[in-house]
Parts: structure tokens; sequence; C-alpha cells
């Protein structure tokens, strides 16, 4: 951590939330049981860091941490290491928080006082989403904890050390929150806590006693007890003492850290006019807001006021009250939660049951109180909203239950906010970064930030909004920059700095809208100062003459690539920054910078620290003002969000939310179930790639192992009839088809220029090269932009090119297998991602027919974050279905889906017999007795099916309609359970291992990075012996859990692993065996990621995955029972014993290799330690291999009917 | 039988030296070489340009797809501190004092001019007995001149000879115009010693993958003609000790080796082929041949045969190659 101290002022920090809290937590606790949950995780991950770096608490003791299976392992983790006395925290939010819930009722039952820190996020309702509100803090509002809210990075620090203090004091365990993101992840310039200050508050004497009442076999007593109706309500009543007392003590701990501190807080904060009528009411970040707003409108002459609710749990009503100004004549309370179908929002009902209990006699009159709601899922909440709120209190009959934030035209709930309201003081540096993920943008602001919090008495604050998608996202960065504390807890509208780190957002975003007259515009782009007029969007031009703008260029690319930078354009976009905002004088900037960069890079090597100082040199050379003398004469209007072609409901909402215009759109835009269309990734075209494959057609084999492994479906095959390639654009290429079966066809390879990302791995993987010029294959890369046209033309060509009939294709055979449709497309993963090619050869497969459960993860990420989805329909309107339910329950969310499936089923096939006079025996007797084994058989199959609801159309009958509802039912549907390893290794492990013990035809799809890939790479027990992740920065101690073994031992069910790079014909194979096996299928997927460190944009997974199996670090096999059956060994190795050691392949990767650079030592022990691994792990599955079952041979207890009977 | 030799100064037990190899990153490594009787032991390199690009694919990793995407703003945790520079390697010289008696040698690969002097004074003040330079350069730049590749070998000597007190050695390729001008320039820059000669990795052809693959073979027997000559022609003339290394794999290969001038023999390959233990057959079988032809010590049978005092000096020159060819029992175009 960054602080600076003056000689005997106070020490400051420019931080985020999340470390903030971690800061006090580590320093208070010395047990700490942890598991990863957005955005609560990089508490968890500072802890550990700390830890890793022998850091120790306020008691000299290195804190033990752990990291559970879930948060409800978390919780039980810290339930006991309270009950047996040690100081113990955890850290969630949202459905982490839910999983909690059990534990936290007994450990409040238990009166164990502890602090769990927050990071208040909204719950998965009709969808999921990881952005901040308070619903996960309502829903464990009754599990009897005290809940204390901060606002901002600064009450976040103080706030979880006065919860700490007043836990222990209280006796009462302690919910500690602050808002999800908008708080969490803000970084801030704030004043840190000294130890003596942490020291004072944590009472010794209270500790100890409470440690007196651990549990011990010293001194034995019983809890946990089970009580009967004679015991149990007293003893729940006995402790109403506890909570009674809660308030003052919480109040008095507040008051003591004032006194050392000169922070003053209280339960309830009043601000504003002491003679104020209209009060709002409102906790957590916008409650800053708030504070901003009601002083501005203060000053313009109003008398408002304002309660910043603090203790929310026990709810002190007379703290409330007296709070309230005696002058109140209305109060608007605002939640940031929804409890659809109650009488009000929770907080609401506190202040009006407040209200409507206050005895205490005053002479004034029972103000008007109103409710609603805000900000859910981190909405913008501005001044101007907290003004309509204010403005509906005045309004003669006012609004109640209302919603602020959104334009509700469906149930009408919504105030009108005045757009052009704003609180901004002029005296604040308002400044706008948009960059791409991988520029440095975001790393090079909060630089920034740390500098000027470091370097002027300037107060500071940086807000970074990201993109849902993992490849070519772009960033925004808001930073301000004041001399007074800065509340604007929300996005900045009104920029004095404006910059474009990327010329290619010019073409699309609307970056100017938020800049105000007179500022400055700094853009990076390749042309000169003389070229880059007409070379603006004609909007950019018409906005920059418009508001008088200053407009800046620098060729930011190539001063990187000359300074050996590479693409990395952070640093001199930074300098910039700072020789135009005056924000510090420039020499001064310059040499702060210098010795930032000295500090950041240093122990990455002199080499990076002395290519970013010449960077600094050599920028300010090439920045040049552009003068805005020119006549509009752009390139044009911005590009559309979607193509031309999108139906209008992708158009017109989709579109809005893809062009960042969501928060415009009004409630009856929206499905009021969460329901959404798929295929709709095809419209959104991302122009991603700098190059794309180019395919030379006279090279190419026709192996098709470049469409295979292409992770984005942007690179694909068809055959097709001479004939119909006549009238195909002029460079359009085709070659005749080489496989015997389709002689005479014409063979296509064609890539959608505009969805590739440019990853590289079709490159990669091409064996086919030039017999003259080795370098060249058949796939080869250009540049995208010349070919962007043409390419278009010939991918809308291709595309409307027809399938091959599905019933002409041998599905074994991959070379013919690979035309297959795939039905999941152009997804937001990261370019060059080693889960999607699974995915993608799945719906290949079995798309039409397939409905997929997806646990939380990145494949439910790139699967169905809005706005788009790659999950794709075929010519018929067939596709996957695809649900995401919870991370957890992944397995028996699918297993519902297979019961409920085979049920209906079941159904149709009682009522075909007794409908079989009408429908005809031989239809029924068809219908009934369909193998639905392969292509052919299935479209037979829905033919039929078409057939008899055409039958049934017909027919009257209570049979015949309820049979006509579950006619496609008929077919036979592929149920997939798709996640990752965090899901099936460790939360969803549990439900897994019914779903696979319950016989059930479902197919299990583990997509295994060996990492909690989505949330950044924490440790799983998939994770290997000595792989460096969050959670283990010295290397992985222990084995990976065998997952394939496990499985295996029930003998009922269908296990494979599998490493497409490494092997694709063998994943082909245990793809088709797992989904025709009659029972429970496992797979795990070796999936490459960019977490293993290794450089995923550049084409290298499928390199890795061969590396990992050709040493045996994974095994590729497949067991199918059915093979038992048979007298055969059901275990087939698919991969010959390595000829080589592991130690070449884990140094090729930066999980490992970063080991031999942290800890060496332990490296090479770990590395040693992997060896043994894979060596035991090989000859136990040869062992395995050499068991004659024939003698052993048992009758087949797998399911062959779906309706098996699931265990008891 | 007195086996003691004098190598860069230093006094060893026998003329058996390990070779800069993998095999010396181990510390068990070092202890099972001086069991098996090793006089001195040279350390694998260090490699600057390794540190370099350990360093820039740190920083890449570090980075790639961080502050991207907001549920994972980093893939990896970040220790306090790396050992990108050459801490592990000195540490490793530390380690290796404490762990053997012999001398410890170290080997440096440098490739900028501050790298081989600062790299030099660390592993000087790490306690190492002696430094070898492993001047790794195959110069592709046809405006190159041989001229100017030799001035800057020199330079490096001079420079890092300027910088340490402890004994210098140079690792050296065959790949000179005129060798012995080359050699008797090194001399005089400084160095304490040559060793005849680098093996370098050379690159290999995959047939099946159509890849080209960097690739080491290990060195045979044949290998040790082309020190053996070199050796024979320098030997007595120069002031360093001489070192050689390539193709010594035996008892007899030893011998030659000494016959011809050097000060030691440097194994490497018929370790790895044969393990670390194979140092102690090699002494059994040189002592073995010492006393069957009644050697009283290394002293008394080095430089014996080199050029200087061989009794035909031209065997060591062209005159030799063309004889071999005249009296090879096959045909001309099958040269050795």
């Amino acid at each position: 951590m960054a602080a600076n101290k003056n000689s005997d002022g106070p020490c400051f920090a420019t931080i985020d939330g999340n470390e903030a809290a971690a800061y006090v937590a580590y320093r208070t606790n010395e047990v700490m049981a942890i598991y990863p949950i957005t955005p609560s995780s990089p508490i968890a991950e500072w802890c550990d860091q700390w830890a890793s770096e022998g850091k120790r608490n306020l008691w000299g003791t290195l804190p033990a941490i752990v990291e559970m299976q879930s948060e409800g392992g978390a919780a039980g983790a810290v339930h006991g290491s309270l009950q047996t006395g040690a100081l113990s925290t955890t850290f969630t939010a949202s459905q982490g928080l839910l999983l909690m819930i059990p534990n936290m009722f007994k450990i409040a039952g238990e009166l164990l006082p502890a602090v769990f820190h927050v990071t208040a996020r909204t719950v998965a309702t009709h969808a999921l989403s990881i952005f901040g509100d308070h619903s996960d803090i309502m829903a464990a509002r009754s599990t009897g904890w005290a809940m204390l809210g901060a606002a901002s990075v600064q009450e976040t620090m103080d706030f979880a050390l006065i919860s700490q203090a007043a836990a222990l004091r209280a006796s009462l365990p302690f919910v500690h929150f602050f808002d999800g993101f908008r708080t969490s992840h803000e970084v801030a310039k704030i004043q840190l806590l000294p130890d003596e200050v942490m020291r004072a508050l944590m009472d010794d004497t209270v500790i100890a006693e409470r440690r007196a009442r651990a549990m011990s076999p010293d001194h034995p007593v019983l809890r946990g007890t089970a009580q009967n109706p004679d015991a149990f309500f007293q003893g729940r009543e006995a402790a109403n003492p506890v909570y009674a007392l809660c308030p003052d003590i919480t109040q008095q701990v507040m008051d003591q850290f004032a006194s050392l501190t000169g922070r003053h807080y209280k339960l309830f904060d009043y601000v504003g006019a002491p003679d104020a009528q209209r009060v709002l009411v409102i906790m957590g970040s916008g409650a800053e807001v708030a504070h901003e707003a009601v002083e501005h409108l203060n000053r313009r002459g109003e008398k408002l006021g304002l309660v910043k609710v603090r203790l929310y749990r026990p709810f002190d009503s007379a703290r409330f009250l007296r709070a309230l100004p005696a002058s109140v004549k209305a109060i608007a309370v605002l939640d940031r939660t929804k409890e659809p179908g109650a009488a009000g929002e929770p907080l609401y009902q506190d202040c009006v049951t407040a209200l409507a209990e206050d005895r205490s006699g005053g002479p004034r009159q029972p103000p008007l109180i109103v409710g609603g709601r805000y900000g859910l899922s981190s909405k913008e909440f501005t001044p101007a909203m907290v003004k309509a709120v204010f403005d509906n209190l005045a309004a003669p009959a006012p609004k109640n239950h209302f919603t602020v934030g959104i334009t509700d035209d469906v149930s009408m709930t919504s105030l009108p906010v005045e757009a052009d309201f704003s609180t901004e003081p002029d005296d604040v540096i308002r400044a706008l970064f948009y960059g791409l993920g991988s520029d440095g943008t975001v790393g090079a602001n909060k630089n920034s930030i740390k500098i000027i919090g470091e370097n002027t008495p300037y107060c500071a604050q940086g807000y970074f909004v990201y993109d849902s998608k993992k490849s070519g996202s772009m960033t925004v960065s808001h930073l301000r920059f004041g001399r007074q504390p800065i509340r604007s807890s929300y996005l900045i509208t009104r920029a004095n700095f404006v910059a474009c780190h990327q010329p290619v957002f010019l073409e699309r975003y609307d970056m100017l809208r938020n800049l105000v007259p007179g500022g400055t515009f700094l853009l990076n782009s390749p042309f000169s100062r003389e070229e880059i007029w007409p070379r603006l969007p004609t909007p950019v031009q018409r906005a920059l003459l418009d508001r008088r703008a200053r407009f800046f260029i620098i060729d930011a690319t190539s001063v990187a690539r000359a300074s050996g930078m590479g693409g990395r354009i952070n640093t001199i976009m930074q300098v910039c920054f700072f020789a135009l905002s005056g924000v510090l004088p420039k020499d001064e900037a310059v040499e702060a910078i210098k010795q930032s960069i000295k500090k950041t890079y240093g122990r990455k090597g002199d080499q990076i620290v002395q290519m970013n100082l010449k960077a600094v040199d050599n920028t300010l050379a090439n920045l040049f003002e552009v003068p805005l003398t020119g006549p509009v004469n752009g390139t044009g209007d911005f590009l559309p969000p979607v193509t031309a072609d999108a139906p209008p409901f992708v158009r017109d909402v989709l579109g809005e939310l893809a062009a960042g215009r969501g928060d415009e759109l009004p409630v009856s835009a929206f499905p009021r179930d969460g329901t959404f269309p798929t295929a709709t990734a095809q419209f959104e075209k991302r122009n991603l790639a700098l190059d794309i494959p180019v395919w030379n057609e006279a090279i190419c084999i026709q192996c098709l192992k470049c469409t295979v492994n292409c992770p984005h479906a942007t690179i694909r095959a068809k055959v097709c009839q001479p004939a119909l390639l006549e009238g195909a654009p002029p460079t359009f290429k085709s070659a005749a088809a080489r496989a015997p079966e389709w002689k005479g066809l014409r063979f296509v390879l064609q890539v959608a220029a505009e969805d590739c990302t440019g990853c590289m791995l079709c490159v990669e993987v091409c064996p086919a090269r030039d017999k003259t010029e080795n370098k060249r294959k058949a796939l080869n890369l250009q540049p995208q932009a010349p070919l962007r046209l043409s390419e278009r033309d010939n991918w809308n060509f291709f595309l409307a090119l027809p399938e091959l009939d599905r019933r002409k294709i041998n599905p074994a055979l991959l070379r013919q297998q690979q035309v297959m449709q795939p039905l999941f497309e152009f997804s937001g993963a990261c370019a060059g991602c080693g889960e999607t090619p699974y995915l993608k050869l799945l719906t290949q497969l079995f798309g039409d027919r397939a409905i997929m459960a997806n646990a939380t993860g990145c494949s439910s990420i790139y699967g169905g974050n809005l706005p788009t989805t790659p999950y794709a329909k075929n010519a018929d309107g067939r596709g996957p279905a695809w649900c995401n339910s919870l991370f957890e329950d992944n397995a028996e969310f699918g297993l519902g889906f297979r019961i409920s499936l085979d049920k209906q089923r079941e159904l149709a096939a009682e009522l075909l017999p007794k409908l079989a006079g009408a429908l005809g025996d031989d239809l029924v007797g068809a219908l009934l007795q369909s193998s639905q084994a392969d292509e052919t058989e299935i479209a037979a199959q829905r033919e039929r099916v078409a057939a008899l609801k055409q039958k049934l159309g017909r027919l009257d009958s209570p049979d015949a309609r309820l049979l006509l509802s579950l006619a496609d039912q008929l077919v036979r549907k592929s149920v997939w359970i798709i996640g990752g390893d965090g899901w099936a290794y460790d939360i969803g492990y549990g439900g897994l291992d019914h779903v696979l013990a319950s016989g059930r035809d479902v197919n299990l799809l583990v997509l295994d990075t060996e990492v909690y890939s989505n949330t950044g790479g924490q440790m799983s027990k998939a994770t290997p012996r000595g792989a460096v992740a969050k959670f283990a920065a010295g290397g992985k101690p222990g084995r990976k859990k065998d997952l394939g073994l496990i499985a295996m031992a029930y003998g009922q069910v269908y296990v494979a692993s599998v490493a497409l790079g490494a092997r694709d014909d063998q994943t082909l194979k245990a793809f088709v065996e797992a989904e025709s096996y009659p029972g429970p299928s496992l797979i795990l997927a070796y999936s490459h990621c960019i977490a293993h460190g290794i450089a995923l944009d550049a084409g290298v997974g499928a390199r890795q995955q061969k590396m990992a199996v050709d040493c045996g670090q994974w095994l590729l096999y497949r067991f199918d029972p059915r093979r038992a059956d048979r007298g055969e060994n059901p275990l087939q190795l698919d991969c010959p014993p390595p000829k080589v050691g592991v130690q070449d392949y884990l140094l090729s990767e930066n999980r490992f290799k970063m080991l031999t650079l942290s800890k060496p030592d332990a490296a090479r022990q770990l590395f040693a330690g992997a060896q043994t691994d894979a060596t035991d792990r090989r000859n136990l599955y040869q062992f395995l291999l050499g068991r004659d079952l024939k003698a052993a041979a048992a009758p087949s207890v797998r399911a062959k009917t779906p309706a098996a009977e699931p265990p008891a | 039988m007195d086996l003691t030799t004098t190598y860069l100064g230093l006094k060893l037990r026998t003329p058996l030296v390990c070779a800069a190899s993998p095999l010396s990153q181990q510390l068990d490594n070092l202890k099972r070489m001086e069991d098996a009787g090793a006089a001195a032991a040279v350390l694998h390199s260090l490699f600057e340009e390794q540190l370099r690009h350990d360093s820039l694919e740190l920083q890449d990793t570090l980075e790639r797809g961080a502050l991207s995407f907001p549920e994972a703003l980093s893939y990896f945790p970040e220790p306090e501190e790396f050992e990108l520079g050459p801490d592990e390697y000195l540490a490793h010289i530390e380690r290796a004092k404490q762990a053997v008696n012999i001398p410890v040698i170290a080997s440096l690969n440098a490739n900028s001019a501050g790298g081989w002097t600062s790299f030099a004074r660390g592993i000087q003040d790490a306690g190492a007995d002696a430094l070898e330079l492993n001047i790794y350069h195959i110069p592709t730049d046809a405006k190159q001149t041989a001229g100017d590749l030799e001035a800057m070998y020199i330079q490096i000597v001079r420079d890092v000879r300027a910088e340490v007190t402890i004994p210098v050695a140079v690792k050296l390729s065959p790949f000179f115009t005129n060798f012995a001008n080359v050699a008797a320039r090194l001399d005089q820059a400084g160095a304490n010693g040559l060793v005849l000669f680098n093996r370098f990795y050379q690159p290999d052809i995959d047939i099946e993958t159509l890849e080209v693959r960097p690739n080491i073979l290990r060195s045979t027997p044949m290998a040790m003609r082309l020190p053996l000559r070199w050796i024979a022609i320098l030997y007595g003339r120069l002031a360093a000790s001489l070192a050689a290394t390539s193709g010594v794999h035996s008892g007899g290969d030893v011998l030659k080796m000494l016959l011809v001038g050097a000060d030691v023999t440097m194994l490497c390959s018929a370790l790895l082929r044969d393990g670390i233990q194979k140092i102690s057959v090699v002494e059994r079988e040189l002592v073995a041949w010492m006393e069957k032809h009644e050697y009283e010590s290394v002293r008394q049978l080095k430089g014996s045969l080199s050029q200087r005092n061989c009794a035909d000096p031209a065997a060591f020159e062209r005159a030799q190659y063309m004889r071999a060819i005249t009296s090879h029992p096959a045909s001309a175009t099958e040269l050795p």
C-alpha cells in the first residue's frame, strides 16, 4: 500500500474500499475463512497476499487464512473458529452472503462477536448481476446480526474498525457493508488508521473475556442444543438485553473513535438545514451523493435535510427520531433494494414503524413519509435524482413507492429527473479516459491518482467502468481531483478533460457528449495534426467546434514502440494527461511519474523501468494541439451498435445496451421474466482483430483443425454443389472437396472477418504448409482493415449457402463433423479462450436438441451476459436453450431438467396408446419405438412428431390437447450441465456427486481451467501442485483432485478426460459417446486460460494442451461402462506413456514459472512433486487398465431407461 | 601417484573438472561430484538474456488481461519481491560454497557491456573461486567483421578482468579465422584460462512437423579432436591455463588431453549419460594407465605430446590433414 505521512500529521493513502476493509480486517483478526465472490474477492486477496509476505496483525501474529469450498463452508469454518475463541472473519457478497445465512443465524443466536465485511451486491433474481445494491444485506437482516453501513472509502476503513470493536463489546456479530463496486472499487485518498488507534479500540479485556467463553475441554459446556416447545421461545427472548445495549455500545465506540481520529459518526447522522421540512433517509454510498446535493440545494436557499443511516440493525428508533429535525414535514426513505409484494421496502418500513410508534409526545405533527427505490445493481444515483426525490416531497400528493433513476412506463413509479441539474463544483478537475482493457489505461489512472494523492493536498477519487466482455473490452476511467472532500459517488458527466486512448473508439462512441465547453480532448491517433481533422467522425468535429474545445493528439502507439514498450501506451497517455490537465506543474509531474515508474516496475526488472522512463521522455515532443479551423467534413455518423438487419428487439433494446445507452431504456423495453432471444451475438460486429486468417485453398488439406480449435466460431467450413457457388463475390474461395464421400462437391472455408478476435489459434494449429516456403501455411494472417468489406460480402455469401444435410455427415470423423453448423458463435470470451471450442463442438453435435444448465462463471458470463448471447439457432429455428441458475446448484438444476423432460416424455408415451385409434398404430408404434440413436433417426422422429401434431390438431379431446403440448418431448433432448472447475470440484461438488449417482441421462461438461477464472484466478481443488494462483501465492502445495477417478468409482458413470488442443479426434469421440450413454456422463475438458500465464491471444493454447498431455500432466482417457457389458475393461487410455518430464511444460506456463522467480526453493520442491503426481497417476491408471474385469463382471447396474430409480 | 594440477592458479587434486551443465543446478549433484572425485565444478551459466526475458515475460503475465473485466482485475497474486536479477544464481554460488570443499567456478553469459561487469562483480562477491566467461555469440550480420568481433571478445575480457580479482577463464568457440591469434590476445587481455571449446546448441529439423528445433546432441569422443589439436598448438605459448572440454568421455580421453597440454579436462556429456559417478571411473582409468606406463604425476605427462614437445610437430597442422586423406583406406570423398 502506498502511503505518505507528514512529519506529525495523519497518514494518507489512495486505496479502494476493498483494500480499506482488508487493512483493518487483517490487523484485527486471527482466522479468516475465505471464498472468492465478486466484488469482495480482492479483500481476501489482499489478506492472503499480506500473509504470504509475512505481515503480522495487531498482536504480532500471522493470521491463518483458509480458502473454503463455498461461502457456506467459509461461514461454517468461521462459526467453528469463533466458538473456539479466535478472532475470526470472512468477506463476501450477494449469493455468498445468502449461503452464509444458516450459520449467521447460529452465530448471532450464540452471541459470538465477529465481523463479516460485505461488498453489498445484487442478489440474482430474473438475472445475475455483479453490481451493487442492498438486496443481499436485506436478505440477511433477519439473522440477528448488527449491520453497519459505510458510505465511502474512508468510512469503509473507519467502520471496519468500529464494527470490530463494537461487536466484541456488544457480544454480537456485525455485518459491515459498503456498496459493491461503487465503494469497494472506488479509489480514494483517505486517512489511514494508525495501529495505535486500532489497538486502543480493540479492548484486550473484552477479548480475554471472549476467549474465556470459548469452548474448551478444560471448562466444558454444551452449545447448539435441540430445544422443544417448552424452552425455545424463552431462550430466544433471553438475548433481548444484548440487542438493546448494542446501539449504545456502538455509539460509545464511535465516540471513542472520534476522540482518537477527529472523525465523528453517529448511528444516524443528520446533514442539512436545522429547520428542514423535507428530509431524505438513505444509507450506503447514495448518502454521499445526497449529502452533496443537499448542501448544494441549501446553498441555493432550500431548507432540506438528510439522515444517513449508519447502524441499520439493531434499528434504534429513538435515535432515528432524535436525528430528525423538529421542523420535518415530509420524509422520503430511499431503499437500494426491491422487496416485491412487501408493504414497502425494508428501510422505509423501519422508519414508518419508528414514526408510528413515536410516543415521545413532541408537539410536531406526524410527518408524511414515502418510500422509493433507487440504484439497483449499481444503477447511477446522481444529485439530480436526489433533487427529484425532494421535489416529489414538495408535491401536493407525493408519489409513494416510487422509483428514481429509471423511466418506469409500465407501473408509472418513476420520478421525473432534471437532466441538466448538476452539483459538480467548478474547482474539481474531472477527467474521463476511454481505454482498451489491454492498453493499461486503468492502471495508469490508478497510478495518477496515487501520484496526485501523495504529492499534492488534493483529494482524489477514481472509479472505473469495465466491459462485460472479456475480449477487446473498453474501460472508462472517471477521475476527480479537488481541494474539498469528494462525495460525488456517481459517474462524471461534465468532464474538463476527455481522453480517447484507442482511435477505434472514435467511430463508435460519442465520447465528447460529456465534455464541458472549453474542455480538453486528447486523442491517441496514428495521424498527424495536419491529417487528423477530416478523419474524425462528423459528430466529433461538430462537438469539438460547438464546445470550443482544445484538441490534442499524440501517436502514442508509435511512441510506445519507439520506447520498446510494444503496444502499451499507458505511461505515454499518463504523461499527456499531466501535461494538459495542470493538476501538477509539468516538470514536477514528470518527475513524480518517473519516481512512480521506478517504484511500480522496479521489482519486475530494470529493463521495464528503463523502457517506461524512455517513454516518458519521448512523449512531450510528440504531443500536438490541433487548431480547430477546419470545416465540418468528417467521415460520417457513428457506426450503429448492431447491424442493420438485426430484428427490432435486438436493434432497439440490445443495440442500445451495446451502445452504452441502456440507462435510457424504459421499463417497458424489458421482458418481465428475464427471457431474452438467442442468436444475437451475430449482430454485434466488433471488428476486434487487427489481423485475420486468410485461407490458401491450394495448400489446405481440409483437416479442419482450424475450425474445431477456433474459440469464436469465426472460421467455418461448408461443402456444397458447385452450382451453388455461381454468383459468388469475386474474392470468394473454394476448392474441390478432398473427402471421397464428397467427391464432386466444393469445399469452402470462410472467416467472419468482423467477428474474428485475431487470436491466431487457427493459424497455429494449421498443419498444412507450403512445400516451397515452409513459413506459409494454409492459413496466414493479414491485416483486417483492407479485407473488411470484401470479407463481409464473402461471409454473407457463405452464410447463405445451405448447410449439409446432417444425415450425410459422419459425426465420428472430425473432417466431416466440422461442417456441422456451430450454434455457439462470437462470444465475448477472451481471445483464444480454451473453454469455448468445447461448447461450440457440443452445439455442432447436439445443439438443435440441447438444453443447458450453466453454472455461474466464465461460461455463464460469455454465454449469458447482456447485451447479446453467442447461443444461436439453425435455419429451422432450433438451438440450445440455456439457463444459469446459481454457482453452487448447477448439477441439481440440470438434473431437474432431465427429470422434468423424462416425466413429460413419459406422460406423452402414456397418452399415445390411448389415442392410437385416432392417430394410427403405425405412427404411435414408430414414435414409441424410435431409437433416436443418430441424426437419421432423430430426423425421422421429428417428422413423426410433426405428423402427430398435425393429427392432434384435428382432435378435440383433453388427452389430445395434453399430448399436443407434450409432443415435442418425444424427440430426445440432450441435457448438458456445464461449468468450470470451481463449480465441479468445489462449490457444486456435493450436487455433482449426487447427480452422478442418480443414474439419470445427463451430460456434465467441466471446463477445467484449474482455477476460478472468472473471479481472477483463485485456487480451486483442480489447481495442480506448484501452480501459482490467488490464495496459493507460494504455489499450490497439494495434488490436484482426481474428479474423474472419483466418478469412475461409481461404475455406472461415463467419464472422459479430454484436451482438444492435444487430440481433437479423442475429444470428438468422447462427446459422441458421452451423449449416447444412457446414464450420467462426465467430461473433464482441459481448458487453457489466461490465468495460466500464457500468451492466450497469440494462439498458444493448443500447443500448451499438447505439452500437458505429452508430459503426462493431463491424461486422456475414456471410461465407458458399456464396455464392461462386453467383457472389456471400461477404461481406455488415449495417450501414450510420457516421453518427457513435466518440468518443460511447467516452465512454459507462467503460473508455474513465476514461482521460480518468487520462491525458487519452493518451486524446485513443488515441481518435483508435480512429476511424482503425474507419474503416480499414470501408474494408477495403467494399473486400472491392466485389470481383468471378465471375472468380476457383474450385471449392469446402469440406467437403461431415463426413469431409473434415483438413490434414496 | 600425484594427480594434482593447477588451473587458473587453483591447485586441484586431479585434472578432472565438471563442466558447466544443468547438473550443477542442484546442490545434491555438486556434492555427488565432489564425492565422485571431481577436482572442481563449473556451475551452469547465468544468462543475462534469460534474466531480461524472464523480466519481460513476468511483466506480460501480470498485465495480460488485467484491469479489463470487472470480476477479474488481475489473474495472479503479486509477491512483493521477484528474483529477477542474478540473486538466485548468486545465492546458489553461496550455497555451493558451503556445500562442497572443491573450488566452485561460476559461468556467465551476458549480452550487455554493463551486464558482464556487474554480474562478474556479483559472482565474485558471492564467493566463487573463479569465473568462466561463456561468450556465446553467433554473428549473422554480414557487415560485422572478424576484427569487430574479436575486439568485442577482447574488450569483455579486459572489462571483467578490471572488475574482479578472482581468476577469469574464457570459454570459446573454435570459429575464428586465426584461433592462435585470438587466444594470444585474450591471454594478453588478462584471461587466466581458455576453455576449449564451447559446443553451441545447433538447430535441428523435425521432419514430421517440419519445424526447426534447437537441440543439443551430447558430445561423442569424436568431438575431442578439435580441442586436442588446439591445446597441442597453444601449449607453452600462453600464460593462461588450458582446459579441454568436448568429447572427454574416458580416462584415455583425459590422458590424450593432458598429453597435448591441458591443465584440466572438463566432463559434461559423459556425466549426463553415465551419471556423476562416471568421474571416479575416469579417474581409475587414468590412474591405471599411469601406473601401467609408470608415470608418477600428471605434471610429468602434461604437454609431453604437445606440438612443442612431440616428435612430429607438423602432425598438428595441415600436413597431418593431407596425410589423413591419402592414408585413409576408403576413398577421399569419405573424410572423417
